[in-house]
């Protein structure tokens, strides 16, 4: 099958700014300068039309530019994103906009992706209306159906953000995104920021609509468990790479790559015994010096003399299954 | 027996605001035995936190303690005065928070810091309060402390930062310590080290240990036992195993349930319906009755806590007794 997105040796370098501390060390005459980030390095990575791709990996691995470059929201330094076969970036006029219409994008932060001085109704009703997707006419009954749609009440169109729960401003988010009819959804962290309990009705409303409309999903979570019960596919980052790749129940029950090994076991599960944890030595290092080699190497157990100089290409290990390590070459 | 380390006792904590009284934090008791580890879970906004700081006596305007007791080894801390409050915080009940930079200084080296931690509560010479330092910071997995002391905080990642934080609240092995989701902002892979540490900490020091968090998987690892709070009431509190195993309380129950590990893939998962209310606006009778699908006429006045199996407790008039539970999916 066709891919419906093909990333293509995708990698965007940043020049990072200075963090509060950062700043205040500065300018009490610390030596602290600007320094470059490798946030995505080449990626590849495709996804098939109805899947579900999730995406984990900790902090600032760069799953969120990883993201934002696939909904068009940026651009990447190296390598091509490919919508059903088309470069995003070389797309102009009419078929750039289709195609940005196309992939949309939800967030962790309800609150501050949705404009609080509008009301819901134009929130959700404003980009289809502009892309002539409905009528000036139309547009109110639009906005109540794509409401039913995520389980809001329509009567409650007129309110503005701020009078929703929390729950409730991420289902106007997705209404949003549904309103112009995409065939893909990026889902940063989507139900992050959620109570448990809304969380799972969050989780149950994505997997409806992926039912009925067909949708695509590439969706981002440090959480192994959302990620392991709402994916099809999944893909482990680590400071900016790909390490490992495959279909969901292969890889969590029998994880390949060292890291996705440590970072299953040290999941927290809900258990009826106190549990000791072991841990993985060492910090995550900062992606503005990368170690060289492979990137897990200060960290991991296996590592070997060859993993210090060499970096594991992402290969196929099984049908459907890619790792990143050097192990796989001893075998 | 022994009289328990920490009682609390109907405590109720208020804030007066210009919309109405939001009663964060309404007739909560439990009890803490030296050495032992408490989890309080709960979803956002069910007085954690303020359940936190009212123990340490910190809060503030609009908020107030309106009623209850806070017995630490028998002495009421609700009734403390300032001078003898800043004698125990730090001493015998330490706080460490989610961000660490609520306990760091950020233009303070560490060093600096932690030896006027160490000298505001003893009589500690410079260099025998450094060594102090030097020994918790190792307690908590720092190599090469000495490099460590001489840094400022922005030289340290927030894994590292939040174990200085944790170094700094076992300073003087105090008897309490709270701790309010300090793990929640970190990485997987390094939540799982400092709560190795502190796992070992406390079985190495006889502190005791209120963990916050909203996150029952963390909580049932750690705790020896867990309290469930919900519109700033605990609805339940037992033993881990048995908390997790035989919930009473059908929103314990209901929570557990909706964890996407605990449910089989590709299947809805099992949700609460509904969502918390406003503690501006709690429902008449049992604040859960609205999402409760054992709620009936009865539940219209609020249910007392009751001790319905040995040790464990709950709010509701239909707890869940006598049910097997549902076999976790594989
Ligand atoms: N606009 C930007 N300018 C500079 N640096 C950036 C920018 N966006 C991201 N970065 C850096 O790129 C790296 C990857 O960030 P990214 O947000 O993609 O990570 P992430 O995996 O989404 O992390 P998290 O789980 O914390 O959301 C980080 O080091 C981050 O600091
Ligand atoms: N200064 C304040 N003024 C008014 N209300 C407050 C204040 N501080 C807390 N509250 C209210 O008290 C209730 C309990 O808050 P608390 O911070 O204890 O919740 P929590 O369980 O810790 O939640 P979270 O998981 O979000 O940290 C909330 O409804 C909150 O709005
Ligand atoms: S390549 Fe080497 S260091 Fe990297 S994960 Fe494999 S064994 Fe470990
Ligand atoms: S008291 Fe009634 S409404 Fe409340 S939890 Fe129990 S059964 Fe449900
Ligand atoms: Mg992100
Ligand atoms: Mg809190």
């Amino acid at each position: 099958m066709t891919p419906i997105i093909d990333i293509a040796g995708v990698s965007k370098r940043f020049v990072r700014e200075l963090d509060t501390a950062e700043r205040i060390a500065k300018a009490l005459g610390a030596g602290i300068e600007k320094q470059t980030v490798h946030a995505v390095e080449q990626v590849d990575l495709t996804i098939k039309p109805r899947e579900v791709l999730g995406l984990v990996g900790e902090s600032g691995c760069g799953k969120s530019t990883l993201g934002r470059m696939v909904a068009g929201l940026m651009t990447p330094t190296e390598g091509a994103i490919r919508f059903r076969g088309d470069d995003m970036a070389a797309l102009k006029g009419k078929a750039a906009r289709e195609a940005a219409l196309k992939v949309q994008m939800i967030f962790q932060d309800p609150m501050s992706s949705l404009n609080p001085r509008m009301r819901v109704e134009t929130i959700v009703g404003e980009a289809p209306q502009v892309h002539g997707l409905v009528s000036r006419r139309q547009r109110g009954a639009y906005v109540e159906e794509m409401l039913h749609r995520v389980g809001l009440d329509p009567a409650m169109r007129r309110r503005y953000p701020h009078q929703f729960s929390g729950g409730q401003r991420q289902r106007i988010g997705i209404a949003r995104a549904l309103a112009v009819r995409p065939d893909f959804l990026v889902c940063d962290e989507a139900v992050a920021a959620l109570d448990v309990s809304i969380q799972a009705q969050v989780l149950n409303l994505f997997m409806r609509l992926r039912e009925a409309y067909d949708l695509t999903y590439l969706f981002i979570s440090h959480d192994l468990g959302v990620v392991e019960h709402i994916s099809d596919r999944v893909a482990i980052m680590y400071l900016g790479r790909i390490v490992e790749e495959g279909a969901t129940e292969a890889i969590f029950t029998g994880a390949n790559h060292p890291y996705t090994q440590a970072l299953l076991s040290e999941r927290p599960v809900i258990s009826t015994a106190k549990r000791r944890f072991t841990t993985i030595e060492g910090e995550i290092p900062s992606p503005m010096k990368p170690p060289p080699g492979c990137h897990f190497h200060p960290r991991c157990p296996h590592a070997f003399a060859r993993c210090r100089i060499e970096r594991p290409a992402l290969k196929q290990i099984a049908p459907g299954r890619k790792s990143a390590c050097h192990l796989n070459d001893a075998a | 027996m022994t009289a328990p380390l920490l009682q609390v006792e109907n405590l109720a904590t208020h804030f007066f605001t210009r919309n109405g009284v939001a009663k964060a934090v309404d007739d909560v008791s439990f009890t803490l035995s030296r050495g032992e580890i408490l989890g309080l879970v709960g979803e956002s906004g069910s007085g954690k936190s303020v359940t936190g700081f009212s123990i340490l006596r910190l809060v503030d305007a609009p908020g107030r303690i309106v009623s209850g007791r806070i017995l630490l080894n028998g002495e009421d801390l609700a009734s403390l005065d300032a001078e003898h409050l800043r004698a125990i915080r730090g001493k015998r009940i330490a706080m460490i928070f989610q961000d660490p930079m609520m306990t760091l200084n950020p233009v303070l080296r560490i060093d600096t810091q932690m030896i006027e931690a160490v000298q505001a509560h003893t009589s500690l010479s410079r260099s025998a309060a450094l060594e102090r330092c030097r020994e918790v910071l190792a307690m908590v997995g720092i190599a090469s402390p000495d490099e460590r002391l001489a840094s400022y905080p922005h030289h340290f990642s927030g894994g590292m930062r939040q174990r200085v934080a944790i170094a700094i609240a076992f300073l003087h092995e105090p008897d309490l310590i709270i701790a309010d989701e300090p793990t929640t902002a970190l990485d997987v892979t390094i939540q799982a080290q400092i709560l190795a540490e502190v796992q070992k900490l406390c079985a190495g020091t006889g502190t005791a240990l209120i963990w916050i968090s909203h996150d029952l998987a963390v909580v049932s690892a750690l705790a020896d036992r867990i309290a469930v709070m919900y519109a700033g009431r605990i609805v339940e509190q037992g033993r881990t195993a048995a908390l997790i195993e035989a919930p009473l309380h059908p929103y314990t129950r209901g929570l557990i349930d909706s964890v996407p590990s605990r449910n089989k893939r590709g299947v809805p998962l099992r949700q609460i319906a509904g969502m918390a209310p406003s503690i501006l606006n709690l429902p008449k009778g049992c604040a859960f009755r609205p999402r409760c699908a054992r709620g009936d006429g009865a539940c219209l006045t609020p249910p007392q806590a009751a001790e319905h199996r040995p040790g464990q407790w709950a709010r509701c008039f239909h707890p869940h007794l006598a049910e097997i539970r549902s076999e976790v999916p594989a």
